[in-house]
């Protein structure tokens, strides 16, 4: 036999950036989102607001009536999860709680939220009314009410089974800017509790991959934790809920908004041995699986004691911990210090690793 | 136990590390043969922690990696084919040939379908009678019992619009391949765990004893990686040359017989070009004669496309350990996972992408 390679080729074709069709990575969360939004959506119809980067949007803030006492914050948020039940909740749970959670994230208390539905020629009408009826107790539990609605069909095949867009209004009633850009060196980082229960229970509930898991969905509204740490706290300043993309994707994109480095400890992020295990199983990083709720929480030193205790005695928050440091930008957005005393960076979820789970 | 956290127990593993520290007197070069083990030694931050005249490089053991331009370009063709659904490992998706990937195929309409297990296109199959059902069939011995049993399976059911598009390679002869290089520098290898559960490691013996090599069967966890580390750094420094087992608790010597017998009643071996090495002889293997209907390649004709590697990566040169990843010009700048000018950077197995993903563009180690 011919024993040494010939090194005939040792070059690899030019990349394909796919700037051309959408493909399934591009609504990851991840790298592909952000170019797609940078490329496609800020140039048509970026402004002050919407380039803040933020999950929602801080609005009225400058208003200077006499009806303005508080900021307003409005967001919005499409599900599209499939399947549209699954252990821990279902499609209309996940929209009231996403855009909940998204309002909640700049120190918000969500009031109000519109629900819009794309529904599939064919859908089981009791099945909608298990979902509406799902949506009726989570937006009590968030206290918030649905104050205005819409509803589209289109044919066979063109959806999967249905969609829902929600859109929330919260007022802010806190004296400082909670935002993605406020970090600042000497924070500390809490997570509020297990990181990739939703992605997992999901993608088990698909039964695509052969394996069961007892996983549940971590979805939940937050806006109660988030008032319970504003009461404790002037000097929260950042939170933000990891969803698409996981906690590594959320802190790159927070690093990057207020140019700092974040460094975690591995072994104080808390994992479920399930999710773990059903990660090295399917080859992924519970850092970049999705969660829906869950929040991450960026403080002042001096109060995250204070705020992690107020956090472990919500229901929501009861296995909050503090999970790394800010510091001064130096190599990278995102490090790692594992047990073992080596450092690796987390870098921003680049494509599409799992279907689509939000 | 769980072996989930045993084998990462941070205690032992400075045992081991330490036992590694004590031992290696001179500079010494290690290559762990797959893709999962430079993964976990990135994911740990192995590396970091060995002593400094240990050094490991990168071997080629990742399926996605050196599955050749050609078989990239013939699945696209049959991808595009009306009629076909083309089923995949998620990661070949991304994967460039000559003029496109996959995944472009799948957005222009092509019907292409991420699956976890060759079954699962078994009974895409039986689903849909009317379509020709193709699944990509790639990977080392570790995949080759999965992939080939979908056929048995297919027979079984008297399925007839069913097929595999064979890109299967054997980690041997890639090994002479890197030791017969005149520029190699491997001293010791660490054998891949997964590939060695199939085949056991009999196969390496004579190659141990031909060039004078320690192979050390290893797993992937930490403690596995140090662990085949120090072995082969023990055997080096007391200059022997032996197969040793430090993955017994999944693989024999004989491996596992009824796999290894049902490769050897459906395929026979071939000649396989490797993307960025070249043509390995007898590298390969394809379905024997007898189930050339299953055989996408004969099922299809795509016998005559003609590939176009444009020169940019030294992805062939990180794959058989002559060069790291951050030593490519390319690497992390204009070469990224999203924007991967090779394979290497595309596999969640790929050398390159490793680097990129636990952070060595930065660090620059």
């Amino acid at each position: 036999m011919t024993n040494y390679p010939s090194m005939e080729s040792p070059n690899c074709p030019t990349p394909l950036p796919h700037s051309d069709r959408i493909v399934m990575g591009h609504g990851s969360g991840g790298l592909l989102t952000n170019r797609l939004v940078k490329q496609v959506f800020m140039p048509r119809i970026g402004n002050a607001i919407l380039d803040t980067g933020d999950d929602a949007a801080l609005i009225l803030d400058n208003l200077k009536n006499s009806y303005a006492v508080h900021k307003l914050v409005l967001s919005t948020d499409s599900h599209v999860v499939s399947p549209l039940i699954f252990p821990g909740g279902d499609i209309g749970r996940l929209s009231i709680c996403g855009t909940v959670n998204d309002v909640s994230m700049l120190g918000a208390a969500p009031l109000y939220l519109t629900a819009g539905f794309i529904l599939e020629e064919g859908l089981d009408v009791k099945l909608l009314e298990k979902i509406v009826d799902s949506m009726h107790i989570a937006a009590e539990e968030a206290g918030v009410s649905i104050v205005a609605g819409d509803t589209k069909v289109v044919q066979r095949g063109k959806a999967d089974g249905l969609y829902i867009t929600t859109t929330g209004l919260g007022v802010v009633n806190y004296p400082n800017n909670i935002s993605g850009a406020s970090a600042c060196p000497g924070d500390i980082v809490i997570v509020s509790g297990t990181l990739g229960d939703h992605g997992i229970a999901v993608l088990a509930a698909r039964g695509e991959l052969g394996f069961s898991a007892e996983v549940k969905s971590d979805i939940a509204p937050l806006n109660h934790l988030v008032q319970e740490m504003i009461a404790v706290s002037k000097h929260i300043h950042v939170l933000r809920d990891p969803t698409r993309g996981g906690l590594a994707t959320t802190l790159n994109e927070i690093a990057h908004q207020s140019r700092v480095s974040i460094i975690l400890d591995e072994k104080a992020i808390p994992i479920k041995p399930v999710v773990a295990g059903a990660c090295e199983m399917l080859g992924f990083d519970p850092l970049y699986i999705a969660n829906e709720g869950k929040l991450i929480a960026i403080v002042a030193k001096e109060d995250a004691t204070y705020i992690l205790k107020a956090m472990q005695k919500n229901p929501y928050g009861i296995d909050a911990a503090i999970i790394g440091e800010v510091h001064e930008y130096s190599s990278a957005e995102v490090l790692l210090k594992t047990e073992y005393g080596s450092t690796r960076i987390l870098n921003t979820l680049s494509g599409e690793i799992l279907p689509r789970i939000c | 136990m769980k072996y989930l956290s045993e084998f990462r127990e941070a205690n032992l593993i400075r045992g081991v590390l330490e036992q590694i520290h004590q031992i290696s007197t001179q500079h010494w070069v290690i290559m762990e043969i797959c893709g999962g083990q430079t993964h976990s030694i990135m994911r740990y931050g192995l590396d970091q922690l060995l002593p400094q005249n240990i050094e490991l490089v990168h071997g080629p053991g990742c399926p996605v990696c050196v599955t050749s331009i050609e078989l990239i370009d013939k699945a696209i063709a049959i991808a595009a084919l009306p009629g076909v659904i083309f089923t995949s490992y998620g990661d070949m998706l991304r994967v460039p040939g000559s003029h496109n990937d996959l995944y472009s195929i799948r957005a222009n309409g092509g019907d292409i379908r991420v699956i976890y297990s060759p079954l699962d296109a078994v009974r895409i199959a039986r689903e849909n009678p009317d379509k020709q059902i193709v699944f990509f069939a790639i990977g080392f011995e570790t995949t080759v019992p999965a992939n080939i049993t979908s056929v048995l399976l297919a027979k079984s059911l008297g399925l007839s619009n069913y097929s595999i598009l064979v890109s299967q390679v054997r980690v041997p002869p890639a090994m002479h391949a890197i030791l017969n290089s005149p520029n190699n520098r491997v001293q010791g290898f660490l054998a891949a765990g997964h590939v060695c559960s199939v085949m056991g490691y009999w196969e390496y013996l004579p190659i141990a004893e031909k060039y004078h090599i320690p192979i050390v069967v290893t797993g992937f966890e930490p403690l596995d990686i140090l662990n085949g580390i120090r072995m082969v750094v023990e055997q080096l420094e007391n200059r022997t040359y032996k197969v040793e087992n430090a993955y017994s608790r999944l693989v024999t010597e004989q491996g596992n017989i009824a796999a290894q017998s049902t490769i050897e009643n459906m395929l026979e071996e071939c000649d396989r070009k490797w993307r960025g090495i070249g043509l390995i002889s007898l590298s390969g293997w394809r379905l024997k004669d007898e189930f050339a209907e299953f055989d996408a390649e004969r099922r299809f004709s795509v016998e005559s496309i003609t590939p176009e590697e444009s020169p940019v990566c030294i992805a062939g040169l990180i794959l058989q350990g002559i060069k790291k990843p951050h030593e490519c010009p390319a690497f992390a700048s204009m070469c990224t996972p999203e924007h991967p000018l090779g394979a290497t950077m595309v596999s969640s197995e790929g050398a390159c992408s490793a680097y990129y993903k636990y952070g060595r563009k930065a660090m620059a180690i």
